[in-house]
């Protein structure tokens, strides 16, 4: 649905700067295809990857490590698993909806949430690829540590 | 759940967003990009980077090629994290689904949260990252 969406917008962008200057539009599909190729290597590895993350990690794996866990263990386990995994946003909230009401800690679950979203190990090579190695650790540690600190505060403010 | 049509998915959605690169690159100056988000674009840049994030829709790693444009132009480290971080924690698609899966106490309660997160992360970052490693990782933009 949001592919069709999208893909609408960019012919219908494509079409307008056509017809307003084809050199500059050949321009910058060339550039496009340039920026493509030279990132193609880490995106490559990345589905590669996911590959291999999605034929480990089921969902029953995922509910049976998180979900009847407790204590700091579980948390840390939820933060591992966020990182790592790379769920579309529209998987990630159904799954935790899933999982709370199978028993998983409210605090494991937010720190799983945040994760998934900020922190991406399986991404990192194409992160680095645009923002460097120190960039790339810095930003993804600290939305680790936020993750935590956000688990907490949501703990307190709605339990 | 997760399947190979996700991943049928993810290989849709990037040339698409290619293209919108190219053309972002082509059409806006970099004049504009830097009055717009350069490093003294202030406010403005800041709340840029926050709706662009916000607005948009996918995963994470296809705003890394859009943040590789942005810094292109010359858009200030700062707004470029603000970016991400906007685009990974508060894409508005994804927070009226969170709604209506966690609950609208739950969505309004983190997206506050991390809006300081998300500031806090662009902040942290901008300030270790030394002048010399920025320039770097601008000069590298240039090739891509």
């Amino acid at each position: 649905m949001y592919t069709i969406g999208l893909y609408c917008v960019v012919c219908t962008v494509l079409l307008i700067s056509y017809t307003k200057d084809k050199t500059k539009t050949m321009i910058a599909l060339k550039k496009a295809w340039k920026s493509f190729e030279n990132i193609l290597p880490q995106f490559l590895s990345i589905i590669i990857i996911i590959g291999i993350v999605l034929a480990i990690l089921s969902p029953d794996e995922i509910s049976a490590l998180i979900g009847q866990q407790s204590g700091w263990l579980g948390i840390f386990v939820a933060a591992i698993i966020g990182s790592i995994t790379l769920i579309p946003g529209f998987v990630t909230f159904p799954l935790a909806a899933a999982l709370l009401k199978s028993g998983a800690g409210f605090m494991q679950i937010v720190v799983f949430i945040s994760t998934s979203m900020m922190v991406g190990v399986v991404t990192a090579p194409v992160e680095i690829q645009y923002f460097g190695r120190k960039v790339t650790y810095i930003r993804n540690l600290l939305a680790l540590l936020f993750s935590f600190i956000v688990a907490a505060i949501i703990g307190v403010i709605l339990i | 759940m997760i399947s190979v049509d996700n991943l049928k998915q993810m290989l849709l959605v990037i040339p698409p967003i290619f293209i919108l690169l190219g053309l972002l690159d082509v059409w806006v100056p970099r004049e504009t990009m830097l009055k717009l988000m350069g490093k003294d674009s202030g406010l403005i840049g800041i709340t840029i980077a926050f709706v662009l994030g916000a607005a948009s829709a996918g995963p994470l790693y296809a705003a890394f090629p859009i943040a590789g444009v942005l810094m292109k132009k010359g858009s200030r480290l700062f707004n470029v994290l603000i970016f991400i971080g906007a685009w990974s924690t508060t894409k508005i698609p994804l927070l009226l689904f969170e709604a209506s899966t966690m609950g609208w106490r739950f969505m309004f309660t983190r997206l506050i949260i991390d809006i300081f997160v998300i500031v806090l992360i662009a902040y942290i970052t901008e300030k270790i990252i030394t002048i010399r490693e920025r320039k770097m990782i601008y000069q590298n933009i240039e090739k891509l």
